[in-house]
């Protein structure tokens, strides 16, 4: 029993890789738009941001953008059940044996199997425009994290907003401030209360905090990089990610059960 | 024993004021050929879309092989084959992959990432199933490539590899040519033991069916064998539907 859902999930995941490699211009823009902003908006950053805060500006711009780019692409294709759903595919998943969890399962896993490749990408060009790779089983950890909180997010999209059209403009609503108060390209620091407030609620800024945490560790540039408490940003991220697996999940089927 | 059963089946979509189905019963026995007709929006799809677990009823009960539809959903879709109204395919995967993808959500053969690695078995069935629809020439082409008429035989040969014991087929010959159409018909009366649940426009295929239900307004109007309709209204199937109809008011 738990090998055929295990093999479901497989399948599910199996399809949303062949999509992106079968997907060029997909995959052509998932590349550029993270190599674009690390290189470009962090060279830009060098003598203003880099600076006042003595690092540099590219790596930093690196440590923020890559968890980022994998929050936002695993949350897009997660919105893209709302077009199975449209073109009726979805109803196709839902009467096979499978439990919806596994369905859900092999979504997360293929969605984050494409972002991960498309990050081993990205550090690859990051590396060319100078950036020290650091790896270690930690830092994949943490990328694994941004990965299934992205999911989660967009799982939650999905759930409450029924139509495509809907979805991605909300989406995009709900994207394009995080780039801006989860200081993914500058660490957040002196803003007013009131942008406090919304960019504590933000679940990317503790994604990007978590990852320059383990990134810069044991380095000297540690205090002007990370803004926030290791230990509450572990516990930020596994809440927002459990909450909204959990909530997006169930409310998911249960608006494809009682339409 | 009886393949289908439903009794008082009442569905209200949210927001709506009428039911969509307004306390449906009928019976469908093992290997029966049971044809659901109606103008639009009489409730057909609603129906099969219960029937098949994909709505919850507000209402009522419904029984596949003797499972509840929604007190046993997963050991009912093991035991039915569905192929929906409108296209339900994935247009980025290969005509297999999308058998392949279906065939191991089923649980009929284990996951494995390539026609070539998946059982002889399975490479077997599905390569008899597409050279009886005639479309083993575009069994590795992608879906995006291949004609309306020829996506749907791929949907049929998806539906029918779990061997399911209740097919549904929702209009399901819309776009096949006359001569696959006729194959398809051929197929599925020599499968011996299969339960048919069509729902169709086509009154020709209607009459091939064991027992008609006719539904207008979300009600049976009328249940019994073709023949049986056709001597009570006189003419064609045809005419005796229109007349149903008429006399109930509903729209034609």
């Amino acid at each position: 029993m738990i090998g055929f859902q295990l093999g479901g999930v497989a399948a599910i995941a199996q399809r949303d890789v062949l999509k992106l490699l079968r997907d060029r211009a997909r995959l052509a823009v998932n590349l550029a738009f993270p190599v674009l902003l690390i290189a470009g908006l962090g060279s830009v950053l060098g003598p203003t941001v880099g600076k006042v805060t003595g690092l540099n500006s590219v790596t930093l711009a690196f440590t923020g953008v890559l968890p980022a780019s994998l929050f936002q692409s695993v949350a897009a294709g997660m919105i893209s059940i709302v077009e199975d759903r449209e073109t009726d595919f979805a109803r196709v998943l839902f009467v096979t044996p499978i439990s919806r969890f596994a369905l859900i399962a092999g979504k997360v896993g293929g969605e984050s199997l494409v972002a991960l490749v498309q990050a081993g990408f990205v550090v690859v060009l990051a590396a060319v425009f100078g950036v020290p790779v650091r790896f270690s089983m930690v830092f994949v950890v943490v990328l694994l994290a941004c990965c299934l909180c992205g999911a989660g997010f967009g799982l939650v999209t999905v759930a409450a907003l029924p139509n495509q059209r809907s979805a991605m403009q909300v989406f995009q609503f709900l994207i394009i401030p995080q780039y801006l108060l989860a200081g993914v390209l500058v660490p957040l620091r002196g803003v007013s209360a009131w942008l406090g407030v919304v960019s504590a609620a933000m679940p990317l800024r503790y994604l990007v905090d978590l990852t320059r945490a383990v990134y810069y560790s044991g380095t000297s540039s540690y205090g002007e990089a990370v803004t926030g408490a290791l230990v509450g940003d572990v516990v930020l991220v596994v809440g927002f990610t459990a909450v909204f697996l959990l909530c997006g999940g169930l409310l998911f089927s249960y608006r494809e059960r009682s339409r | 024993m009886l393949a289908i059963e439903v009794d008082e089946l009442v569905k209200r979509y949210r927001g709506a004021v009428d039911n969509a189905l307004d306390g449906v019963s009928f019976r469908v026995g093992e290997g029966e050929m049971f044809c659901l007709l109606g103008p639009n929006g009489a409730g057909k799809t609603t129906a099969a879309s219960i029937l098949t677990t994909t709505l919850a009823p507000t209402s009522g009960h419904a029984r596949i092989a003797g499972l509840d539809v929604v007190a046993d959903q997963a050991r009912v879709r093991r035991e039915i084959g569905i192929v929906f109204q409108q296209p339900s395919l994935d247009l980025n995967l290969t005509a297999e992959e999308n058998i392949r993808l279906h065939a191991v959500l089923y649980g009929c053969y284990p996951w494995r990432p390539s026609w070539r690695l998946m059982p002889a078995g399975y490479r077997r069935q599905v390569t008899e199933l597409a050279g009886l629809l005639g479309l083993d020439p575009w069994l590795h082409s992608p879906v995006r490539v291949l004609s309306g008429g020829t996506r749907r035989k791929l949907e049929i040969v998806r539906a029918l590899l779990p061997r399911p014991q209740v097919l549904f087929l929702d209009e399901p010959t819309t776009g096949l040519d006359p001569r696959s159409r006729r194959d398809l018909w051929a197929y599925l009366r020599a499968r011996h033991g299969l339960t048919v649940f069509l729902t169709t426009h086509y009154l020709e295929e209607a009459e091939t069916a064991d027992t008609v239900c006719v539904l207008a307004e979300g009600r049976v109007v009328e249940y019994g064998s073709p023949d049986s309709l056709k001597s009570f209204y006189g003419g064609s199937l045809e005419d005796a539907y229109l007349a149903l109809l008429a006399s109930h008011g509903g729209p034609v």
